[in-house]
């Protein structure tokens, strides 16, 4: 393996994990060859004419399923921190002896820390997903043995199509699910709302596993997983703690310092027109985010406007506009609360939307790139607008990308970000770690003044001489400076633990072992 | 004393340092730092922490530092308390007073809302400003446990020069008598412009506390004036609030604390405030008549906006100018309530155009439609469009704007 200077000047390995890495390219530069991967053909000659697949434990499935060293094992993170599932995979792994295994999880949760143990003692050989708290530390202190390799959402399902990622076992965790494996996220005591991570995972492996601890009978409907992808139905008592699955309601920020910049952010969306009638928008679960889409809830309302979709991970406050007609419809790949679940059940509005159809960059076509106003969160941000959401100023990974990169692709990408977290800058001279490039960033919104990308001209003149707090992005990045001092950089060893994928597969950065 | 610690650790302390300082015969200065921020600005902690060590005239020391993101401008405060704690040195280490600290304040100024901070808890200090209160109070006085008293005036000291306040009243809240003596003599020389005087029961001890800045200020070389809020939290306090009021020329305003009021009348403090009716109506007229504003006590109930702006309206009937907040989100509630509102604005323009109007015909009676309208009515529609004007809600020349239409 050898480091090679990608398009965006970062130092990218050639290979990951014995495969060629091509290294980024530009935005849009990279153009894929080829054909999509598929799995084996089956034929139902090899599964019950009854089509019961119900097999009694995760362990004989795996066994049936031909779990054997080397294998790449996928999961989804719908259960998040109440998953019940995950860890058991690699501790029945372990039982059998069986060594080297890829993990390949959409997100990964503080529940799933006891997997360090499996790559401790071999079990796993690497984690090839979102790297968090305890987990992302461990791969900074270069303790994993293979090379972590980070995804967005939508670069995941690219790698499953094209093939770069063949999952051996898919083991999908289904609130509820018939005895064929059909499924779906309502229903039951660990009911998730949606599945929208389910699909290409379902579709492309050669080997999917339902787990439920709720039986219906066919046909469970409307299904997510379709039935005829799934090799065995797994009966649990409990897939998840279901508390832990949806927290029962997100809240708004309490901090008056992001309701602050929550307040900023829906003056400006507001006075640059951004919020209109039939505008589209997104914006995550965070506390700012939240507080965000209050505020332009409450604009709509006094306007009389409405949103004509919202993309999800739904929350209650999306829930509202949709119920309260200040909204169309939320397209959702992923229910953060029970306001948000309860409404996928009962509202046809309210339609699940796999990220297979949203995210994917190699797909006739890519939904994020309809959305008007994106509101999205950053560890960091340079003076050229690059952003940075997998590491630290300090190193350590510590958060998954999710569907950041993806979202960058919207028309109007705004960041809401204080200007520093205690005493630690978040504009910078240049990131950390290199996950979205700058000219896909148009807006970062602080405490202490708006930045607005000078490629967005248009964004300036709309909001010229309306009272915003405008600065460039360089004021903003001395203010902080100003404050907190000038940080040193972050001191790292040459190793690289992990490479950090764009949407279309190519190499955007790579990140290095800590040096204490 | 051998040790001293100062400052604030813990899971939920932000922006602030844990020093413990131990001084020794020999063996030069040894350092531990445990940081969150470590691999930032660890070099610049142990410079800086290095630094103030010689400053002092300490050689030989353990110092151990738990820091949460502190500023240099705390590091500096906490390694000079404990310094002091153990040597007790008179010198001081003064952060750079910053470019945007140096402005006045005016007698005249809106007293709407002033934000309380806590005056050892620095988290709260660096976006205070921001949040656009009138005023800023960092706070000696009950926000500040008794053994914390000397660490937090230094604390106080350094803000004063390091936190932008943007644009903000620069107020500080001393400690009752003696103590808050000496809280002038460390916060007068950084450009203070008032000094809340809590608990204030007669004209002698404000005076005491305006000779005492008046001294500090000769010294000083300052000619600038700081101003006086006295708080009222007592029958006695109630009972001599003109006498207080009139005490000097640079009281322009008087406060009512409730809390410590009707703990003294063996009350409950009710949200209706039956309870303080009287004094609340005796503050408003004895700050009216000695010409200065007159400002309610805080609203406690941070979650509860709604019983806020019902509070400050009420406050605004009795004649009250303004409230303090404990919590930058009742800022702009308070500023909401206390600004006249667009019916009380289109009605005062219209009494005062028809008076106007009146004049300039020569007429001796002003009428609005059928209505005939006495002078003082008059007046109190002028005052409210003078209001409306300074708060920037309509236009200088709104006469002619209105003309326009």
């Amino acid at each position: 393996m050898k480091l090679i200077e990608n398009a965006a000047g970062r130092q990218v390995p050639d290979e990951i994990n014995g495969t060629e890495a091509v290294p980024f390219k530009g935005v849009g530069k990279h153009r894929p060859s080829g054909r999509k991967y598929a799995p084996s053909i089956p034929t139902c000659i090899d599964y019950p004419e009854d089509n019961n697949k119900v097999i009694i434990s995760l362990r004989e499935a795996l066994v049936k399923c031909g779990l054997k060293d080397g294998m790449t094992i996928s999961t989804h993170h719908h259960l998040r921190d109440g998953d019940l599932i995950s860890n058991q995979i690699f501790e029945i792994a372990a039982e059998l002896g069986v060594k080297d295994l890829v993990w390949f999880p959409s997100a990964s949760f503080p529940c799933n820390d006891p997997v360090i143990e499996y790559l401790e003692n071999g079990t796993v050989n690497r984690i090839e997903g979102s790297m968090n708290g305890p987990l992302g530390r461990f791969v900074s202190e270069g303790r994993m043995k293979g090379m972590a390799v980070l995804r967005s959402h939508g670069g995941r399902v690219q790698a499953i199509q094209d093939g770069e990622v063949r999952i051996d076992i898919a083991v999908l965790s289904a609130p509820a699910a018939d005895s064929f494996g059909n499924a779906k996220g309502t229903g039951g005591p660990s009911a998730t709302g949606v599945l929208g991570y389910a699909k290409a995972d379902y579709m492309f492996a050669e080997r999917v596993i339902v787990v439920t601890d709720t039986l219906v009978d066919l046909p469970c409907f409307p299904m997510e997983i379709e039935g005829n992808y799934v090799d065995c139905v797994v009966v649990v008592d409990k897939i998840g703690i279901p508390e832990k699955i949806v927290s029962g309601t997100t809240q708004i920020t309490k901090s008056p310092d992001r309701l602050l910049i929550a307040e900023l952010t829906a003056s400006f969306l507001e006075k640059s027109g951004l919020l209109r009638d039939g505008a589209t928008m997104q914006a995550g679960a965070g506390g700012t985010s939240l507080a965000i889409a209050v505020y332009a809830h409450e604009i709509l309302r006094r306007k009389g406007w409405k949103f004509r979709f919202g993309f999800g991970g739904s929350t209650k406050y999306m829930v509202s506009m949709l119920e309260e007609g200040q909204m169309g419809y939320i397209l959702d790949a992923q229910a953060f609360d029970l306001d948000a679940v309860r409404s996928v059940e009962i509202n046809p509005n309210h339609i699940p939307y796999p990220v297979f159809n949203a995210y994917n960059y190699h797909s006739k076509g890519n939904l994020t790139t309809m959305m008007d106003i994106m509101i999205l969160g950053a560890t960091e941000i340079d003076t050229g607008f690059n952003g940075n959401v997998v590491t630290h100023s300090d190193g350590l990974l510590l958060h998954g990308i999710g569907g950041w990169q993806n979202c960058l692709h919207a028309r109007n990408v705004i960041i809401p970000v204080p200007l520093f977290r205690d005493r630690i800058p978040v504009i910078v001279d240049r990131v950390t770690t290199l996950c979205g490039p700058g000219e896909l960033i148009d807006v970062i919104i602080t405490e202490r003044g708006i930045a607005i990308n000078p490629r967005r001209q248009d964004l300036i003149d709309s909001v010229k001489g309306k009272g915003l707090p405008l600065v460039s992005i360089e004021e903003l990045k001395e203010t902080a400076e100003r404050i907190c001092g000038k940080p040193d950089r972050a001191a790292f060893d040459e190793r690289v633990v992990a490479a950090i994928k764009w949407v279309d597969g190519t190499v955007i950065d790579a990140v290095r072992k800590v040096k204490y | 004393m051998k040790q001293a610690t100062t400052g604030n650790a813990g899971p939920k302390v932000r922006s602030d340092i844990e020093v413990t300082l131990e001084i020794k015969g020999s063996g030069g200065v040894e350092l531990n730092l445990k940081s969150k921020v470590k691999s930032m600005y660890g070099n610049a902690i142990e410079m800086q922490c290095r630094e103030l060590l010689k400053f002092f005239g300490v050689e030989n020391a353990k110092l151990s530092l738990i820091d949460s993101g502190a500023l240099p401008f705390v590091i500096a405060a906490r390694v000079e308390a404990a310094v002091k704690m153990l040597t007790g040195t008179e010198a001081a280490f003064l952060p750079v007073m910053i470019p945007e600290n140096v402005y006045n304040s005016a007698r005249e100024r809106f007293r709407f809302s002033r934000l309380y901070l806590p005056g050892n808890n620095p988290g709260m200090f660096l976006n205070a400003g921001l949040h656009s209160p009138d005023g800023i109070i960092l706070d000696l006085e009950d926000s500040v446990a008794p053994d914390r008293k000397d660490e937090a005036r230094i604390l106080v000291r350094n803000a004063l020069r390091a936190v932008d306040f943007y644009g903000a009243e620069r107020m500080v809240r001393i400690n009752q008598g003696e103590r808050g003596l000496t809280d002038l003599e460390s916060v007068i020389p950084h450009n203070v412009h008032l000094i809340l005087i809590p608990k204030c029961e007669d004209a002698d001890s404000l005076r005491t506390v305006d000779e005492t800045i008046a001294s500090i200020k000769r010294r000083e070389g300052q000619n600038d004036t700081v101003l006086l809020m006295p708080i009222i939290e007592s029958a006695k306090g109630v009972e001599r609030a003109y006498e207080i009021a009139t005490a000097s020329p640079n009281v322009v305003a008087m406060a009512i604390g409730l809390e410590d009021y009707t703990a003294d009348l063996g009350v409950q403090r009710t949200k209706e405030g039956s309870e303080s009716l009287y004094a609340r109506n005796r503050i408003v007229v004895a700050a009216r008549a000695a010409g200065i504003q007159a400002i309610d006590s805080v609203f406690s109930d941070v979650g509860d906006m709604g019983g806020l702006l019902s509070n400050v309206l009420s406050s605004k009937a009795m004649g009250f100018e303004g409230m303090g907040c404990i919590h930058p989100r009742q800022i702009a509630v308070i500023r909401r309530g206390f600004s006249p509102t667009p019916e009380e604005i289109d009605r005062a323009g219209k009494i005062v155009i028809a008076y106007r109007d009146a004049l300039s015909r020569g007429l001796g009676v002003v009428a609005l439609g059928s209505k005939m309208i006495d002078p003082p009515v008059v007046a109190r529609a002028q005052k409210t469009i003078d209001l409306a004007v300074r708060l920037e809600i309509i236009p200088q020349n709104w006469i002619e704007e209105e003309g326009k239409e």
